[in-house]
């Protein structure tokens, strides 16, 4: 299968050949400004991230005028780590709940909702929700501490019920972030899945109406499939945002109380700046952008047979 | 075109480098003539205002005595990461200060670091240093033993407490415990009387960053007969029962409900919050807290003359009254001059002038700190300012002070980390005491450290 697809675009060998491998390079000379500053800014500060991660560099005392290489002893500390491993189950719990479950299903309902609504709903509420989206990371952050904090908006509401008061915070910290961050990300998938929506050709969902299909099976048999690589990318995108959320749940609980809701990019911070233990969480960082990797591999496999087709 | 981009890009890369290299070539030349601008960080909060009080007084009087010379005041507004954001600033030449307002615990690990420039040839010099306390130069040394700080002032530590809420609760008001029973039996009757009020304050979270270690596990620790680290075997203690006990007796606090609530506790805010608000309005009836509080409460926004009448001082006790009785730990600040500073000589002329007899009396009496200069701590001024300040000197005696090692912020913090898993009931006194000792071991090494008793 393999080498008939990959004979197929059968061009002239050869001198076109030779022509192609020039005008490959010739077409690809603009990209390297942009390769440079790729190198400098993201491939360097990474492999810099990298060699700090093999060190025991500290934010003061001896280790920061003279950090020494120690090798992957900053891993196989991690490893035994139990407060890490907390860390990743954590961040697991918040990706899944938060990202894939909470703002991508929650944005595609609402954007199916909205596409059935009359316009001036649609766009009410779609202004309401981009607010959420266009609020810098650290003040919808504090708008969400003020929300769930003890004396906060939601325990007034609570309270004026009859229904007493919770320390969300303090009791149910995991929740309070998770329910945070789907409130500001749902914005960028409703966007996202409505511009996705709009490019299902009405055609199609008209042809399987006619065959006789109710609207939840178009849903789930017709349109859900139209807009499959949609729906991987914005996993993609919801994903590896919500695994670098730090300003949201620093604010909203500093990773606590005690380690409940330390997600890697928390702990990295708290063990490199609180504890001073630079190495140790840059080696915390170097984990987050492993497991970022895994979840881009695995997106791009569900990706990949619609890239073909 | 393609050769033209490239080489701009190259020619902007190779002045960015040039232009880098000049201004880190440029030294100062020695005698620091000409324009100059020094900085000068430090901290300020809602709380804390007297040393921005005390530098906005001296900033003026030193640019009208050095004509030549700019001081660019930096107060850093962080309650819970002054010492993080200085490391940061300290990590590049570009952003770190002159002068610089330095723990004294700090000044072994930030010395080590390169971070603080070494003043003895300044001291050795400066005329006022002979007023200044043995203990008081102590202070400011490094692992070298060279001098890096100038000490602004100590403090001491002990139990204030609300008269009209221990009259409620059928106490003495001119209550002294003699041991941490003491302590808890006071808090529970204060919450019997009144259910309201939180019946002791002492901090034990992260949020509450050093106070947490030196008002909280500390003050207890040292009352009892283990302690933190062995002075002479110079090795770290692990698995005390001191330290067993001292979760243990925040362990009982938080199980029946005598501490702080947690949504407060945890709060970054805490410690401004205690001295400015909670016990000022009556809501905390007993804190454990440093000699500074009345400071806040003479003048200033969070003024309250009521004080005086309202608030008794008591010792800390020893766990069970055993010699000596009381205890207490002291810190204290100091000026320091930052390594990379251009002008050495004008940043330490600025501490000179920032701690001479006039402006320390100033900042000792309105910080309520336990003065460090002979010819301050004996002047009128200074002894008839504060009621308090008879008290808290008094203290001295029975006061302990950190092992400033290199390493102690980073041990400070894991202390602040097994405490915050006792008081959310995370764990109990045993796991906090087996998870500090790992962290200990594993900040200090294995051959550092010791097993206690």
């Amino acid at each position: 299968m393999t080498t008939t697809s990959s004979r197929l675009p059968s061009a002239p060998h050869g001198a076109g050949g030779r022509r192609r491998t020039f005008r490959a390079i010739s077409r690809s000379t603009p990209l390297v400004p942009a390769l440079i500053l790729l190198a400098i800014f993201l491939v360097g500060p990474m492999g810099f991230a990298l060699w700090g991660s093999l060190t025991n560099a500290a934010l003061t005392g001896y280790r920061a005028a003279k950090p020494q290489f120690i090798g992957l002893d900053n891993y196989a500390a991690l490893f035994a780590d139990a407060d890490f491993w907390n860390s990743v189950v954590l961040t697991l719990v918040f990706v899944l709940f938060s990202a894939i479950i909470g703002q991508n299903v929650l944005g595609l309902a609402i954007a199916v909702l909205l596409r059935a609504s009359s316009r001036i709903v649609s766009t009410i509420v779609s202004t309401l929700v981009v607010v959420a989206w266009v609020l810098p990371e650290i003040v919808a952050a504090f708008a969400l501490y003020a929300f769930f904090s003890a004396d906060g908006t939601l325990n007034s509401v609570l309270d004026g019920l009859g229904l007493g008061s919770v320390s969300w915070l303090i009791d149910y910290p995991m929740l309070s972030v998770i329910l945070a961050n789907i409130w500001r990300g749902t914005a960028f998938s409703m966007l996202v899945y409505n511009a996705a929506l709009g490019e299902v050709p009405p055609e199609i969902t008209e042809a399987a109406q006619i065959d006789g299909t109710n609207t939840v099976q178009r849903f789930f048999l017709v349109t859900l499939p139209m807009i499959r690589r949609s729906i991987a990318t914005n996993l993609m995108l919801t994903t590896l945002q919500t695994l670098g959320t730090f300003g949201l749940i620093w604010v909203m609980t500093g990773g606590g109380p005690g380690t409940r809701s330390s997600t890697l990019p928390v702990l990295a911070y708290q063990e490199a700046f609180r504890f001073a233990q630079v190495g140790y969480g840059t080696a915390i960082a170097a984990v987050t952008i492993v497991l970022g990797a895994v979840f881009a591999a695995i997106y791009i496999k569900i990706l990949k047979p619609e890239v073909e087709s | 075109m393609r050769h033209r981009t490239l080489a701009a890009v190259a020619a902007i890369a190779v002045s960015g480098l040039a232009l880098a290299g000049c201004s880190s070539a440029e030294s100062a030349p020695a005698d620091e003539t000409g324009d100059r601008t020094i900085t000068v960080a430090y901290q300020k909060t809602s709380a804390f205002h007297q040393l921005d009080d005390l530098f906005q007084k001296v900033k003026p009087e030193f640019e009208a005595a050095n004509p030549d010379v700019t001081v660019d005041l930096q107060p850093i507004e962080s309650e819970d990461e002054y010492f993080t954001k200085l490391a940061l600033m300290n990590g590049s030449a570009d952003t770190a200060p002159d002068v610089i307002y330095e723990d004294t615990f700090q000044i072994r690990s930030d010395a080590a670091a390169g971070y603080l420039l070494p003043i003895d040839d300044y001291v050795a010099q400066w005329e006022d240093w002979g007023q200044f306390y043995d203990a008081a130069k102590e202070a400011g040394l490094g692992d070298d033993g060279k001098t890096y700080g100038v000490s602004m002032g100590t403090d001491t530590r002990a139990i204030y407490y609300n008269k009209d809420l221990f009259a409620a609760a059928g106490l003495p008001t001119d209550w002294q415990p003699t041991s941490w029973d003491d302590i808890l039996d006071a808090a529970r009757a204060l919450k019997a009387s009144n259910p309201d009020v939180i019946p002791l304050n002492i901090y034990g979270s992260k949020a509450a960053v050093e106070q947490t270690s030196m008002q909280g596990v500390e003050m207890l620790l040292y009352g009892t007969d283990s302690t933190l680290y062995n002075t002479d075997s110079q090795k770290w203690v692990t698995d005390s029962t001191g330290m067993k006990d001292t979760f243990g007796f925040y362990q009982d606090l938080y199980s029946e409900g005598l501490g702080t609530p947690l949504d407060l506790a945890l709060d970054t805010t805490i410690g401004s919050r205690v001295s400015t608000e909670l016990i000022p309005q009556g809501k905390v009836a007993m804190a454990i807290d440093g000699s500074w509080l009345p400071g806040g409460w003479i003048e200033g926004q969070s003024a309250w003359p009521e004080w005086e009448q309202t608030i008794g001082l008591a010792k800390m006790p020893t766990q069970d009254g055993g010699d000596p009785g009381f205890t207490s730990m002291s810190g204290g600040w100091t000026l320091a001059v930052g390594a990379q500073t251009d002008y050495p000589k004008t940043s330490f002329d600025f501490i000179a002038m920032a701690l001479n007899q006039e402006n320390s009396l100033k900042y000792d009496t309105e910080n309520s700190q336990i003065a460090v200069r002979d010819d301050v701590a004996t002047s009128d001024a200074y002894l008839s300012y504060n009621p308090t300040f008879a008290f808290f000197s008094d203290l001295v005696q029975y006061t302990h002070f950190r092992p400033a090692t290199p390493d102690y912020s980073q041990i400070s913090s894991a202390l602040q980390q097994a405490v915050e898993s006792v008081i959310t009931g995370d764990a109990t006194a045993e796991e906090a005491t087996s998870a500090y000792d790992e962290d200990l071991t594993k900040i200090v090494s294995e051959s550092n450290v010791e097993q206690g008793d």
